[in-house]
């Protein structure tokens, strides 16, 4: 029978099938970190239970960890208690623990698929909403709460219910410009924050195969912000070439036969989807949000929306409300918005190719006056890479801070915060009430994009700057 | 998990959409040490301060009667956003053991149920309706969640049955223990485990600790 990519990587994982309609599904890979593990941890050890499999479990220190070059556990002092636990739960257990001084250390989702951790076809499991974005290499990837983190501690399994399926293809090829991340804004301003609930998300069509791997994370990243836990990309040979001599990928003979199995994993041409969403590619402009969701977006070239045009009483509610929050005032044309803070980082856009992007922007200009400008690598793999190429250089230069691999001002998790009333644009996923400190107003967009409006001092089309 | 079957008390009327899990427990106050969550709850629409010592007066959960709001009746998509399982815990943290909307996000949902905290969807028409209900204040602002029954009872004494899967109503009801219940198919677990490592021998030997 015809299947989808969700379909295979499921079925070939179900322990066993209950009679209420739940499953006990195999989870291959399991990715801890310091903000999510420590109480699920505790209830465990409180209920005399061990970890099943550490051999199957890798922890990174990632969230509440100081960016500051030359940090340390407690140079963001209410981290260290958390740091603490994580060393000693993982040690404990037998994981390995990718900490603060490993050069193999970084964000979570940046890490898993960097090192080889994830691969096609996995089940990958851990405790944060944004593990959709490890779907982009081909695994079924699925952020989970503390509850269930301990149950795979427990068990290595998760008690799940099939989720419908919907496939989203991306036709034709985004002109020059326009990143995996301004398709991923468009479609979730298209279908709405709930437009995914209940669903596995499957990204297709020409745009998307032509993605490099690391653009397909970025969009897989987003799954969450239209409320789907899963989101993929059906492997292919970019898929192939990038694993391929990653630290924990398979090798040899153990190479060939995971990629014979991983071959057959994209779906089937006559599978079928519970849901088929088609975006044309082609008319995808630059994107940046002007609410306090991330399904109030727009292309660059829009205005401000007018809550009253609104039909919805709903939305007209919800606009105002939003619009009240960011300082902004309907009909004002999005470019030349100004902003106080340039961040670029997060789990969305903190990538090699990010920076490479950035930094094309960037290069011999300079931050505008009065705006604080920021870089914070996903990993400090991609850290060391990018000072190989003289990245850090260019966005020194320019007036960037180049600061330590972390979470960072995505979620105000560590000092990186974005103050009461401050702009912000920035390359993380969630533009949230207070996401980024309390009253902190947040624009999302692409690196190209942050890096045009920390030059600019607005927001800026990042076409008419080209490279 | 404490079982739950009903749930009667103050309702507390938030009617704003996709009322994400960052508004309900900030980070911030996930990491500091001696606060309990239920403190944290909505921290930043409720306090003036950082440190939590100033309220907001016109914040709904910071007047009376629903300082003591054992039910919220809130938009659509409620729990949007992060999995943390924090945002449960701080509306328990505050009394709030039902959370009545049109529809949740999957992770938060999960969590509710993992917890004993009854989330309950109802068409977006009747959340309205008691809603506006609530605000009036004219019909009083007692509400009964029952699970036993699968009802809601508005403050106007008006009944609406609600839809629940028949296993979580089961595991709420009774307060199962998931992770007990799954250890006893470990045999399934290291019986598949050991299929898995024949065909799939690469997953078992990433050497992560080598």
């Amino acid at each position: 029978m015809a299947g989808t990519l969700f379909d295979k990587i499921w079925d070939s994982h179900v322990v066993a099938s209950r009679s209420d309609g739940t499953v006990l599904l195999h989870v291959d890979r399991h990715v801890l970190h310091d903000l999510g593990s420590n109480i699920a941890f505790a209830k465990l050890n409180k209920a005399g239970r061990e970890v099943r499999c550490p051999e199957l479990t890798v922890a990174a220190h990632d969230h509440i960890i100081s960016s500051a070059p030359g940090r340390r556990d407690d140079t963001y002092a209410e981290g260290a208690p958390f740091a603490k636990a994580l060393r000693e739960n993982t040690a404990r257990a037998g994981i390995r623990l990718f900490g603060l001084n490993d050069p193999l250390q970084g964000i979570v989702h940046v890490v898993a698929p960097e090192l080889g951790v994830a691969l096609p076809g996995v089940t990958l499991a851990c405790g944060d909403s944004h593990t959709c974005t490890v779907g982009g290499i081909g695994a079924l990837a699925i952020g989970i709460g503390t509850s269930e983190l301990e149950h795979v501690l427990a068990t290595q399994t998760l008690i799940l219910r099939r989720p419908r399926t919907m496939r989203v293809r991306f036709d034709g090829v985004p002109g020059p410009g326009v990143t995996a991340k301004d398709m991923i804004l468009c479609l979730i301003g298209r279908i709405g924050a709930k437009g995914g609930v209940g669903h596995a998300i499957e990204y297709a069509g020409d745009a998307v195969a032509s993605l490099p791997v690391e653009a397909r994370l970025t969009l897989c990243n987003m799954s969450i912000e239209l409320g789907s836990r899963i989101g993929m990309v059906a492997p292919d040979d970019t898929t192939y070439e990038y694993i391929k001599g990653r630290r924990f990928a398979p090798e040899g003979e153990l190479w060939d036969r995971a990629l014979a199995h991983w071959r057959t994993l994209p779906s089937d041409p006559d599978a079928t989807f519970d849901r088929e969403v088609v975006i044309d590619a082609t008319e995808i402009a630059p994107h940046v949000t002007w609410g306090t969701s991330p399904q109030d977006v727009l292309p660059i070239d829009g205005r401000v929306p007018d809550p009253e045009a609104l039909g919805d009483a709903g939305a007209r509610t919800g606009a105002q409300r939003a619009l009240t929050y960011m300082g902004l005032t309907p009909g004002t044309p999005l470019d030349g918005i100004p902003i106080d803070i340039a961040f670029i980082g997060s789990c969305t856009n903190s990538r090699l190719s990010d920076l490479r992007a950035a930094a094309a922007i960037v290069r011999g200009r300079k931050v505008a006056p009065g705006v604080r400008a920021l870089v914070v690598p996903g990993s400090t793999s991609v850290k060391r890479e990018a000072e190989a190429e003289g990245l850090d250089a260019v966005f020194r230069d320019a007036g960037f801070e180049w600061r330590e691999s972390a979470c960072s001002m995505c979620a105000g998790v560590n000092e990186d915060r974005v103050g009461p009333g401050e702009r912000c644009i920035s390359t993380s996923n969630r533009n949230f009430e207070g996401r980024q400190g309390p009253g902190a107003r947040t624009h999302l967009a692409s690196p190209p994009m942050v890096a045009a409006a920390a030059v600019a001092g607005c927001f800026t089309d990042v076409r008419r700057l080209g490279n | 998990m404490e079982k739950v079957s009903r749930i009667a008390g103050v309702a507390a009327p938030m009617m704003v959409d996709n009322i994400d899990t960052d508004a309900i427990i900030p980070v911030p106050w996930m990491t500091k040490a001696d606060v309990d969550f239920g403190q944290a709850l909505f921290a930043n629409w409720r306090y003036q301060d950082e440190a939590g010592a100033v309220d907001r007066p016109d914040f709904i959960l910071n007047r009376e009667p629903f300082r003591g709001a054992r039910i919220l009746v809130a938009g659509t998509n409620f729990g949007c956003g992060s999995s943390r399982e924090h945002a449960v815990w701080a509306l328990l943290g505050f009394g709030i053991r039902s959370v009545i909307a049109p529809s949740f996000s999957d992770i938060f949902y999960e969590n509710s149920c993992k917890n004993g905290l009854l989330a309950v969807s109802l068409p977006a028409d009747a959340v309205a309706d008691i809603g506006a209900k609530l605000d009036g204040g004219d019909a009083g602002l007692e509400m009964t969640v029952d699970l036993e029954a699968c009802t809601v009872t508005g403050p106007d004494a008006r009944t609406r049955p609600f839809d629940i899967d028949p296993a979580r109503r089961t595991a709420l009801l009774e307060g199962l223990d998931e992770i007990g219940m799954t250890l006893k198919d470990a045999e399934a677990i290291a019986a598949f485990q050991a299929r898995d490592r024949d065909s799939r021998p690469w997953i078992y030997q990433a050497g992560f600790n080598a």
